[in-house]
């Protein structure tokens, strides 16, 4: 069953003249308990989607379904609750003067949990940060550890789903093993469905079952991780991103 | 032969108030007309490397060296006048977003000519036709139109080819290239690297890649610094990254996910205090 129906999504910014069209009759399904990747360059749309989907893209057309939310303009409250969202830096995502515990107790506040002494350490716990790191600020804590907050924040409310906006871009490779290695537990431990923007190809095989390719707006493909694996691409966007995801090429160079 | 750049036991310090602290920690390497890349993670002194040899630390940080020379000219003891007459002219440095490295207010013409007139005196007509040439040997169609645009008008890619021909146009013998496509789009990378690949061959200069991209670096460079923590660690042929033997390097390979090569987890690297305190391995030829 599916868990996220996206059915010809459009997402534009502006009016007359000015209007672009940022996503254009965007359409996949993401099962219950999957992991689905958008990838794509910048200006493709694939944040957009995600923002459509939270409400932070107010002008869009078509079905989006979550679990049992059909959003139409407003949303049901439970569904802040239900789905949740972590951004790309971390440096820009949390409250500079905020503790880790402020941050983590006044979303479960809002949320309206009681026992949230109880729950503040399970959530640090979760992430694999001990209860040494629940006073500290952000500028006291390095860029793994501070998505490990933005991680915990995303649990607290316990939702269904996290959508997932470059979640490692912003930090080193042996910092980004980590992250992607505890959320594939999150993921397993909780029964989460992931919507995962990435740029990079590699990550998005490494977490994800299948992947929507975007180019322009459009989705021009979605294959499975296994057809990623094979290289058999269908679109030929598709495989030259496959094939820059390998580094330098200077035949590639040449036809591109 | 000689090397274009001969650097050894290079160290960048800076005052704290925690004490002293060593960016970089007795690196040495030399250049020859070849690319050479230098990898490490965020804070391990790859870039600070790049920048000190252009002497672009500003003080209260210090760069020291036993031997930091070009073509057998130490540039330590150069005066700040003499510096001038190296940067940008016998080393350029191509930085890491084109947004932050153009000035905002100045026309792409202006740019590009006034470097080359301030480096050898040209007169303004000799400059424009000189910049003209330099915008199309980096790809860039219609140079007039472009001559005239301010970097705003610019895309991401535009920006850093734009900033390379500026780079070049004094032809210089030493580029660095401190992360010179970290911010742009993959398909725009390949472009901009194959532009640097062909320009680096075909004017035999040396290429200094700063880069965090292990795989990259590998793909395109003929040989690899790896740093940790202002170290080299290991020193090898970029094609034969994959036989590295530091546990580093090895455990950055090993954190990287592989498309062709799935794995239930990422390998976690843990670190080891003594490759903070082993000797810094030599890059000299």
């Amino acid at each position: 069953m599916s868990h996220i129906h996206i059915e010809n999504l459009n997402v534009w910014f502006g009016d007359g003249a000015d209007r672009v069209d940022a996503v254009k009759n965007a359409t996949f399904d993401v099962p219950s308990g999957a992991s689905f990747g958008l990838v794509g360059e910048s200006g493709s749309g694939k944040s957009t989607i995600l923002r459509a989907i939270m409400g932070l893209a107010p002008t869009w057309s078509g079905t989006i379904q979550v679990g049992d939310f059909k959003l139409g303009k407003k949303r049901p409250k439970d569904f802040y609750k239900d789905v949740q969202m972590v951004f790309q830096d971390p440096y820009a995502s949390l409250h500079p003067r905020h503790s880790v515990d402020q941050v983590l107790g006044e979303t479960l506040s809002l949320h309206g949990f009681k026992d949230i002494d109880n729950r503040i350490m399970k959530l640090l716990d979760d992430v694999g940060l001990g209860p040494a790191f629940r006073f500290r600020y952000p500028h006291q804590l390095s860029g793994g550890q501070r998505q490990r907050v933005a991680i915990a924040r995303a649990l607290a409310p316990e939702p269904s789903v996290i959508l997932l906006d470059e979640p490692t871009s912003a930090l080193d490779v042996s910092v980004q093993a980590e992250v992607l290695n505890l959320l594939s537990d999150l993921r397993e431990e909780h029964k989460l469905t992931y919507l995962m923007v990435s740029h990079n190809l590699a990550v998005v095989a490494h977490m994800c079952d299948a992947t929507a390719v975007m180019q322009n707006g459009e989705i021009v493909e979605v294959m499975t991780v296994e057809d990623m694996r094979a290289m058999n691409p269908a679109h030929p966007y598709t495989k030259h991103l496959l094939d820059s995801s390998f580094g330098y090429n200077p035949d590639a160079a040449q036809s591109a | 032969m000689t090397p274009l750049l001969d650097v050894k036991n290079l160290r960048v310090t800076f005052p704290t108030r925690q004490g002293e602290f060593e960016a970089v920690r007795g690196v040495s390497f030399t250049l020859g007309k070849e690319r050479l890349g230098i990898v490490g993670e965020s804070g391990s002194g790859k870039s600070m490397t790049g920048r000190a040899i252009l002497r672009l630390i500003r003080p209260p940080g210090r760069v020291e060296a036993d031997k930091m020379e070009l073509h057998g000219r130490d540039l330590l003891s150069m005066s700040e006048k003499e510096m001038q007459g190296v940067r940008g002219q016998k080393i350029s440095m191509v930085m890491q977003d084109p947004k932050f490295s153009l000035n905002p207010v100045m026309t792409i013409a202006d740019q590009i000519m006034e470097i080359y007139r301030f480096h050898t005196g040209a007169g303004k007509k000799a400059a424009w036709a000189k910049a003209i040439e330099m915008l199309e040997a980096v790809s860039i169609r219609d140079p007039e139109r472009v001559m005239r645009s301010y970097p705003h008008e610019m895309s991401g890619g535009m920006g850093q080819r734009i900033m390379i021909a500026m780079m070049l146009v004094t032809e210089p013998e030493i580029l660095i290239a401190d992360e010179p496509t970290s911010a742009l789009d993959v398909s725009v990378q390949t472009q901009v690297l194959s532009i640097i690949d062909r320009l680096v061959r075909e004017r035999g200069m040396g290429l200094i890649f700063i880069s965090h991209d292990l795989k990259l670096v590998s793909s395109f460079c003929d040989r690899v610094l790896i740093m940790y923590a202002g170290r080299v660690v290991e020193v090898c042929e970029a094609d034969k990254l994959d036989q590295a033997t530091h546990p580093y390097t090895r455990g950055l390979l090993g954190s990287l996910p592989d498309i062709r090569h799935p794995k239930d987890r990422l390998e976690v690297l843990k670190r080891d205090e003594t490759w903070r305190i082993a000797e810094s391995v030599s890059g000299r030829t």
